[in-house]
C-alpha cells in the first residue's frame, strides 16, 4: 500500500513540474510577443515615415496603401522638401546657434561648477540652493519677461536673442559640481603645492577627468537648439528662424492639400541627425537624461 | 583656507553665470509677477510712459476669457489620461525587459528611441498616419481618396474608419490622437528610469518569493511595485509636470491652428494659452495666466509628494 502511495505522489510531482515548465515557456513567449508588438507599434512612424518619403504623390493617395514603394522618387522629393522649406539656410542657421551656444555654455558651466565644487566662498551653500530653486519654475513664466527684455535690448531677429537668454543652465552646473566633486581635493592641493594656476589645473585634470559629463552637456544642448520651436517663432523671422520652425507649415499649399511624401522627406531630413546621434552617443544621452528627465 | 583672494577669485568664475542668472532668471521672476497685477499691462504703452492700476484684473479677466477653460480642460485631461497610461505601459515594458536575456539590450535600444526626436517632425509622421486625403467627410458628398493607414489598419481587422484629425472630426478622435501621440513620446523616458530601478533591486527578494512559491502578479504587486516606488514617484511627478506644459506636440500633430481646419484652438492648452496672449501684446494677461499655471503645478506637485510620502517605502 505504502508503495502505491509513494508512486503516486511521485507522479503528482513530476506532472506538476511538467505543468510548471510548460507555464513558464509559455509565460515567456506572452512575454516576448508583448515586448514585441509595443517595440513594432514604437517602430511603426520610423517605418511610415521612411516609406512615405520615398512614393510618389500618386503613390501615397493610393486608396490600398503600398507597404513598400514601388516606384522609387526619393531624390526629387528630397530636393523638393530642401528648396521648399529653405531648409538648407534653416540648417545653417539652426548650426551656427547651436555650436556658439554650446561652446560658451561650456565655459560658463565649467567656471561656475568649478568655483562651487572647489573654491571657498562666503554664502556659497546658500547661492547654490537659490540656483537649484529656480529649476521648479516653469520656462514660460521667464520668456514673457524676456521677450520683454529683448525687445528692449534691441535683439530682435538675430542670432544673439537665439543664444544668449539660455547660456546658462543651472542643471548643467549642478551636474558638473557633482563630477567634480568626486576628483579627490588632495589632487588640487598638491598642484597648489606645485605652483599651478586654477585654470591650467581646470584645464590638465578636472577637464579630461568629467570628460562624459561635459560630452553629456554638448548633446543635450545640441539637441535643444535642433529641437528648439517656440522661443525662435517668438523671436524671429524667416531668416533667423530654427530648423524645427520650418517644418510645419511649408508643405501645404493655398488649397490646403499637402504634398505628403515631400514633407515626409523634409521630416526625414531633420530627424536624420538626430538618428545619428542615437545611434553613435546613446550612452551619453541615457547617462544624461537618467538625472534629469528634462528633454534638451 | 577662506581668505580674501580666495573670495575674489570665486566670484569672478561665477561672474558670467551670475550677470546671466540676474537678467534672464531672477528679474524676470520679479517683473512677471509684478506685471501680472498691472491692468492690461501692454509692453508698447508702458514704454511711452503710461501708467497701469494695480489690481486683481488681469487674473479675472484670464478666468473669463471664453477660450480659458478648454484650454485648462485640454490640459487637465491630457494629464490625467498620458500619465497613468504611460507609466502603466513603461512599468510593464520595464518588467517585461528585465525579466528576458535574449534580445535585452537589442530591445532596450529601440524603446529609447522615441526619446531623440523632434516632437514637431514625428508629430507630422503621426498627422499623416491618422489623416484622410479627400473632400467633404462625413456628408453626401464625401469623397476619400486615401483614409490613412491607421484607418486601413482599422479596416484590415473589420473596424470602421474614424474621421480623426481632419474637418468635421470630433472632439474625443481628436484626444484620441493626442493621448496616443503624448504616450508613445513619453515611454521612452519612463522605461529609462523604471528598469535602471528593476536592475538595482537586490535579487535576494526574488529568490525568497521563488521559494515561497509566490505568484508572478503577486509578486510584481508585493515586492516589485514597492521596491520601485521612488522611481516610480519620480516619473509620475515630471510627468505631471511635463504633461501641464504640452504644447508642441499638439502643433505637431494640427500645426499652428491647434485643431481641426473647422475649429481652430479646439485643442489649445494653458502653455498654448500663454504664448497666444503674449503674442496679442497682453503682457499683463500673460503675466497672470503664467502664474496660474505656476501655481496649478506647485499644487500637483505637493500633492504628489505627499501622496508618495505615505505610500513610497525605501
Amino acid at each position: 500500500m505504502a508503495d502505491e502511495k509513494d508512486v503516486m505522489r511521485a507522479r503528482d510531482i513530476s506532472q506538476v513540474s511538467a505543468k510548471q515548465r510548460v507555464g513558464k515557456v509559455l509565460f515567456h513567449i506572452l512575454v516576448y510577443a508583448f515586448l514585441i508588438i509595443m517595440a513594432l507599434i514604437i517602430l511603426f512612424p520610423f517605418y511610415w515615415m521612411i516609406i512615405s518619403s520615398m512614393k510618389t504623390y500618386e503613390e501615397y493617395i493610393r486608396s490600398v496603401p503600398t507597404l513598400w514603394p514601388h516606384e522609387i522618387n526619393v531624390i526629387a522629393n528630397y530636393s523638393n522638401a530642401f528648396s521648399q522649406a529653405s531648409l538648407s539656410r534653416l540648417f545653417l542657421n539652426t548650426l551656427y546657434v547651436g555650436v556658439v551656444s554650446t561652446l560658451l555654455s561650456l565655459v560658463i558651466t565649467v567656471l561656475s561648477a568649478f568655483a562651487f565644487a572647489r573654491l571657498e566662498f562666503k554664502g556659497k551653500n546658500a547661492l547654490f540652493a537659490a540656483l537649484l530653486a529656480t529649476m521648479m519654475i516653469p520656462g514660460e513664466l521667464f520668456t514673457i519677461t524676456n521677450y520683454q527684455t529683448v525687445t528692449v535690448f534691441g535683439w530682435m531677429n538675430t542670432y544673439t536673442v537665439l543664444i544668449v537668454p539660455f547660456l546658462v543652465s543651472v542643471f548643467y552646473i549642478y551636474l558638473l559640481r557633482q563630477n567634480f566633486l568626486q576628483i579627490p581635493n588632495e589632487l588640487y592641493l598638491a598642484a597648489k603645492v606645485d605652483g599651478t594656476s586654477d585654470i591650467k589645473y581646470l584645464w590638465k585634470v578636472m577637464i579630461p577627468l568629467s570628460l562624459p559629463t561635459l560630452i553629456s552637456i554638448t548633446i543635450l544642448k545640441m539637441m535643444g537648439a535642433w529641437n528648439s520651436y517656440i522661443w525662435p517663432r517668438l523671436v524671429t523671422k524667416d531668416d533667423h528662424s530654427l530648423i524645427t520652425n520650418g517644418l510645419r507649415n511649408a508643405f501645404t499649399a493655398n488649397d490646403g492639400t499637402t504634398n505628403y511624401p515631400v514633407q515626409m522627406a523634409a521630416v526625414a531630413i531633420v530627424s536624420f541627425p538626430l538618428f545619428l546621434v542615437f545611434v553613435f552617443l546613446r550612452k551619453y544621452i541615457m547617462k544624461g537624461v537618467s538625472r534629469s528627465g528634462i528633454k534638451g | 583656507m577662506v581668505d580674501s583672494k580666495h573670495q575674489w577669485k570665486a566670484w569672478i568664475y561665477l561672474l558670467p553665470a551670475l550677470v546671466l542668472i540676474l537678467v534672464f532668471t531672477v528679474w524676470p521672476i520679479i517683473n512677471t509677477v509684478r506685471l501680472a497685477f498691472l491692468e492690461n499691462y501692454n509692453m508698447m504703452t508702458a514704454l511711452k510712459g503710461a501708467k497701469f492700476n494695480i489690481n486683481f484684473n488681469n487674473f479675472i479677466k484670464v478666468v473669463q476669457y471664453p477660450g480659458f477653460k478648454s484650454c485648462l480642460l485640454n490640459t487637465v485631461l491630457l494629464c490625467i489620461l498620458t500619465v497613468p497610461i504611460s507609466t502603466v505601459l513603461a512599468l510593464l515594458i520595464a518588467v517585461a525587459l528585465n525579466s528576458i536575456k535574449g534580445l535585452q539590450k537589442f530591445l532596450q535600444t529601440v524603446f529609447f528611441l522615441p526619446y531623440v526626436t523632434n516632437s514637431i517632425a514625428i508629430g507630422m509622421v503621426f498627422a499623416a498616419m491618422f489623416n484622410m486625403v479627400g473632400n467633404a467627410y462625413g456628408t453626401q458628398n464625401e469623397i476619400i481618396v486615401t483614409a490613412g493607414i491607421i484607418n486601413n489598419i482599422i479596416e484590415f481587422f473589420g473596424g470602421t474608419r474614424v474621421n480623426w484629425i481632419n474637418v468635421g472630426s470630433s472632439y474625443l478622435a481628436n484626444m484620441t490622437v493626442m493621448v496616443i501621440y503624448i504616450v508613445w513620446n513619453a515611454l521612452p523616458f519612463k522605461i529609462l528610469i523604471l528598469l535602471g530601478g528593476l536592475q538595482s533591486i537586490n535579487k535576494q527578494y526574488y529568490d525568497a518569493a521563488k521559494i515561497d512559491g509566490t505568484r508572478k502578479g503577486r509578486i510584481l504587486t508585493r515586492i516589485t511595485v514597492p521596491l520601485l516606488s521612488p522611481m516610480l514617484a519620480y516619473v509620475i511627478i515630471t510627468g505631471f509636470i511635463g504633461g501641464f506644459k504640452e504644447y508642441t506636440s499638439i502643433v505637431g500633430i494640427f500645426g499652428e491652428k491647434l485643431g481641426p481646419a473647422d475649429d481652430a484652438g479646439r485643442l489649445n492648452t494653458m502653455v498654448g494659452y500663454i504664448y497666444d496672449s503674449l503674442a496679442g501684446k497682453h503682457q499683463g494677461r500673460a503675466s497672470a495666466a503664467a502664474l496660474i499655471l505656476f501655481g496649478i503645478i506647485l499644487v500637483v506637485t505637493l500633492i504628489n509628494l505627499r501622496v508618495s510620502k505615505k505610500r513610497v517605502h525605501y
